[in-house]
């Protein structure tokens, strides 16, 4: 122990916190992470809640303001089910990518866990978010919840225009689609400012009240007598449509032939809050171990300067273990890879590997091992790299012994999975491979695409599956989503599975009005 | 420094609306599992939480999803203790060793929440209306409470209110300037020092003299309390709606009825507890069955046991009255009845349920509903015709002389809450004036 550590005096003693020592213990936390850790964070809005409107918090994705919607009400009884049961305890926070950096506390914590949660959320998440380079390029920190406010606002006007019904009707099936409501490749444009979206919806409302019907029935330039050249035309119109288009909520807000303003418009919210998602959703792994990292890095640091008693280090060393369990694959707990043990454990590999590497690290690391200056290789990491890219890069031998990885092989139609690999030295480059994989959001998720669409004759929306791997789609979901497109297009919807190796098509499914 | 908010206090139940939304997509759903899971318990318990299954219908939230059962797929999993590269294990659901399959996880879409008592309920009673309720109760006030309405210049003794009469007092007081106690003390000191002192300026002590003397005839002139500053307290008479309800539930259960009659006749009962229960801070249960006799019994007996014998429908209805005129004063109760038979009864024992009704049961009741249990057979030849067991027919002429009196028939289950409505549901008040 240091010497000066009986000197100092302790943050705080007992369970009990107030708004003093929370801020108090704030400030020391403050100061390790800025100066041993250099994190460089967001301003930060600490928010004290109950744990009801924790509940109220989750359930609504997350987020401190959202849009009614009955989905939310369903996850709110499931989530509070869970808890009451005692099955699954509440988060102790929760953390929103927004600058100012908004992080809840909740009421029910003890003084320890909420100096834990200041330096997970406020520093460890806060930092990631605004470094990381995909919330970079891809979120609007500062502008996400004054859209939310926006989007509660618009959906409400709208509700009591249209009827519940009619928004619920839009919101069901923009929902269903917003896993391909996502730009993966080009960055969406910036969300606009209030002042903005406020004349863009002056013009809309203009151009609703001047509509005149006549307009419609003069014939256009382009188009008039060129119905002979078909395939010009097809391979003009896909280019004038920007087709493929991998995001289906856009294609349809832009070109649906049958939405309101109001419905495109909402169409576009939720394209927008999938967006910001977006990048969480690739950033599991990285996120939450970051903010592990430095909760854990933080906390040993105070204790061992002596402003954390015995007592609270235990607590916070009780939910931490807690936090990082990770059951092996046979264990009745194990429900998956617990992304808060991979990232800690990657990280603190990292370190490892930074400051004492073995002759192996030396071969698979050449360019950290032995660097010594863990931090810098970690602030890297984390601004530069998604779980994908993080995990491909750094997941070492020694972790993978570790954690006694193993790949299995599971082919739909045989009757058992088969072992491909393990944890020696034939099979780290497959176990890191196939482990990168598996967090590759592009790699395991559908890909579907709007492939084409005949806008003068029948309307016939084309959309393609390209199937991987020989993984199809779950038919009735698949269904039941295709009508939802079709609600939005007006036409008939068809979707074509093929094989990306062969070429071939497997199946086609067509979006049919509800079948009764 | 950062800054600190304290959301404690802000509106608790953000997803209330969001709640409310789902509830609305799932009413029919919901209903259907509410009346299922009432049929089944007991009366007083059906009043609670329940956990209803989360309804299918119409709450998928469907997505392009992948097939579990397609393709090829690698998975990694923590923790190889014995396998090498080439091994083969079992597939969960074929007799596998494996505790989950990788990645999968317990459905949202099968689990059972908890509907609030408000819930269950407003889904029971979407619509429904007491008869006449507002007009009975003004009809039938009849217990009255005191209420403070203020001061007034007479009353009864002990209604004085002694805080505003000394105000009263106290304020003449000051505008009449009675002397004040210190006043005529200190006199009477300046008197007595002076008289010590020798009888040196006895033309000062004079004149403190008739000071003094006019002070006390003042003091007596000017009353400290006077009739004028008396104020009482007034108490008008308050119109208190009784907040109490007691439900007899009469049933004949005679060898005639079967467990299908009874099973019947209890959830008529359990709506109409239900039903008072909501309208009312407290509502009571009576459970009076009667063969040829009638006693009253627990709700386990009521719905339970049978017992045989001949049939004498007027013994449930003296019963009736003994227990209102021993615990229920129908000007502290609000009473309500509902007697489930299947009518067979004796000719001239319905001349005299018929006189009962009409001598004294009508007038101490609220509402009075007698439901006939038939045949599923006999419903179609019964249903629409007046026609009917001699006690229908007895009845029939009740239902003529009272309004708060109404009869309807059921055969199966799913009539029971139609003819619930009917009996219970709110009329125009363009028919029932």
């Amino acid at each position: 122990m240091p010497e000066h550590a009986s000197q100092r005096e302790l943050l705080f003693s007992g369970s009990d916190w107030s708004f003093r020592s929370l801020s108090r213990a704030y400030d020391v936390i403050e100061a390790v992470a800025k100066e041993e850790l250099g994190l460089d964070t967001y301003p930060v809005q600490m928010e004290v809640i109950s744990s009801e409107q924790m509940l109220d918090a989750y359930s609504s994705i997350g987020m401190p303001l959202m849009y009614r919607h009955w989905s939310f009400g369903k996850h709110f009884l499931y989530r509070e089910l869970l808890y009451r049961k005692g099955g699954r305890g509440l988060a102790y926070e929760l953390v929103i990518n927004a600058n100012p950096c908004i992080v809840y506390l909740m009421e029910e914590n003890t003084m320890a866990l909420q100096a834990l949660v200041t330096a997970h959320a406020a520093f460890g998440h806060n930092h990631f978010f605004k470094n990381n380079y995909l919330f970079r390029q891809w979120t609007d920190a500062g502008a996400i919840l004054g859209y939310l406010d926006f989007a509660k606002g618009f959906i409400a006007r709208c509700e009591e225009r249209h009827g519940v019904q009619a928004v619920e009707a839009i919101l069901d099936a923009a929902h269903a689609l917003m896993e391909q409501g996502v730009f993966r490749y080009r960055r969406p444009p910036r969300l606009s400012s209030a002042k903005q979206r406020e004349g863009l919806r002056e013009r809309l409302d203009y151009e609703e009240r001047s509509y005149n019907d006549l307009w419609r029935t003069i014939p256009r330039l382009a188009e008039g007598g060129k119905a002979d050249e078909m395939e010009d035309g097809v391979a003009e119109r896909k280019r004038a449509l920007n087709l493929p288009e991998e995001n289906l909520l856009y294609f349809l807000e832009k070109n649906s032939l049958i939405l309101e303003p109001w419905q495109r418009e909402i169409l576009r919210i939720v394209r927008v809050i999938a967006q910001y998602f977006y990048p969480q959703r690739q950033t599991q792994v990285m996120n939450e171990g970051c903010a592990t990292f430095v909760h854990y890095t933080i906390m040993n640091a105070l204790f061992d300067q002596g402003r954390i008693g015995e007592g609270a280090m235990l607590e916070i060393l009780r939910n931490h273990a807690n936090v990082v369990l990770q059951p092996g694959f046979d264990d009745p707990r194990f429900s998956g890879i617990n992304p808060y043990a991979l990232g800690l454990d990657m990280m603190q590999d990292i370190q490892r590997i930074a400051t004492a590497p073995t002759a192996e690290d030396r071969d698979w690391f050449p360019e950290i091992a032995g660097a010594g200056d863990w931090r810098a290789i970690l602030l890297e990491a984390w601004a530069n790299h998604r779980d994908e890219s993080f995990i491909r890069q750094f997941l070492s031998p020694a972790l993978i012994r570790k954690w006694r990885m193993f790949v299995l092989s599971d082919t739909a139609s045989e009757r058992f999975y088969s072992v491909a690999s393990i944890h020696n030295e034939r099979g780290y480059e497959q176990i890191r491979s196939a482990l990168a994989r598996r967090y590759d959001i592009g790699a395991s998720h559908a890909d579907i695409q709007v492939v084409d669409v005949d806008l003068l004759g029948q309307r016939h929306l084309r959309l393609q599956h390209t199937i991987n791997d020989g993984i199809l789609l779950e038919n009735d979901s698949c269904d039941a989503t295709l009508r939802h497109i079709r609600t939005l297009w007006g036409y008939d919807v068809t979707l074509q599975g093929v094989d990306a190796q062969t070429g071939a098509t497997l199946y086609e499914r067509s979006g049919r009005q509800s079948p009764g | 420094m950062p800054i600190f908010v304290d959301r404690r206090l802000n509106p608790k139940d953000k997803s209330l609306g969001n709640r409310q939304r789902f509830l609305r997509r799932v009413r029919a759903e919901l209903k259907r599992s509410v009346q299922e899971q009432i049929r089944a318990g007991k009366i007083a318990d059906v009043d609670g939480e329940h956990a209803i299954a989360m309804p299918a219908a119409g709450t998928g939230e469907p997505s392009f999803r992948e097939a579990k059962d397609s393709g090829r797929r690698q998975h990694v999993l923590p923790g190889n203790q014995r396998f090498t590269p080439g091994d083969q294990l079992p597939k969960p659901g074929q007799g596998g060793g494996m505790g989950s399959s990788p990645g999968s996880q317990a459905s949202e879409d099968d689990f059972r929440f908890i509907l609030s008592r408000e819930e269950v309920l407003d889904l029971f009673f979407e619509d429904l209306e007491l008869p006449d309720m507002v007009k009975l109760n003004l009809k039938e006030i009849l217990a009255f409470k005191p209420r403070w309405a203020g001061y007034s210049v007479s009353g009864a003794p002990t209604n004085i209110s002694v805080a505003r009469t000394m105000r009263n007092s106290h304020g003449r007081r000051i505008a009449l300037r009675r002397p004040k106690r210190e006043e005529i003390e200190a006199i009477l000191r300046e008197i007595a020092s002076l008289e010590a002192a020798g009888a040196a300026d006895r033309r000062r002590i004079a004149a403190l003299r008739a000071e003094l003397d006019r002070l006390e005839r003042r003091r007596r002139v000017i009353a400290f309390v006077d009739p004028v500053d008396i104020r009482f307290n007034r108490f008008d008479p308050q119109p208190q709606p009784n907040a109490n309800a007691v439900m007899f539930c009469l049933m004949d259960v005679s060898g005639s009825m079967g467990q299908r009659e009874k099973d019947l006749a209890k959830r008529f009962f359990v709506l109409l507890h239900l039903f008072l229960k909501r309208r009312y801070d407290r509502t009571e249960l009576v459970f009076i069955r009667h063969t040829h006799t009638a006693q009253e019994v627990d709700e386990e007996t009521f719905f339970h046991s049978t017992q045989s014998g001949g049939t004498v429908v007027s013994t449930a209805l003296e019963e009736m009255q003994r227990v209102i005129a021993a615990r229920y004063p129908s000007r502290e109760w609000n009473i309500y009845a509902a007697q489930a038979s299947d009518g067979d009864n004796l000719a001239t024992d319905s001349e005299r349920c018929l006189s009962l009704m009409d001598g004294e049961i009508m007038r101490l009741c609220q509402y009075f509903a007698y439901v006939e249990i038939i045949d599923e057979r006999e419903s179609e030849i019964f249903g629409s015709t007046d026609n009917g067991t001699s006690l229908w027919r007895a009845y029939l002429t009740v239902k003529d002389r009272w309004r708060n009196f109404d009869m309807s028939r059921i055969a199966r289950a799913s009539d029971i809450y139609p003819v619930f409505r009917r009996l219970f549901t709110r009329q125009p008040a363009s028919q029932r004036e």
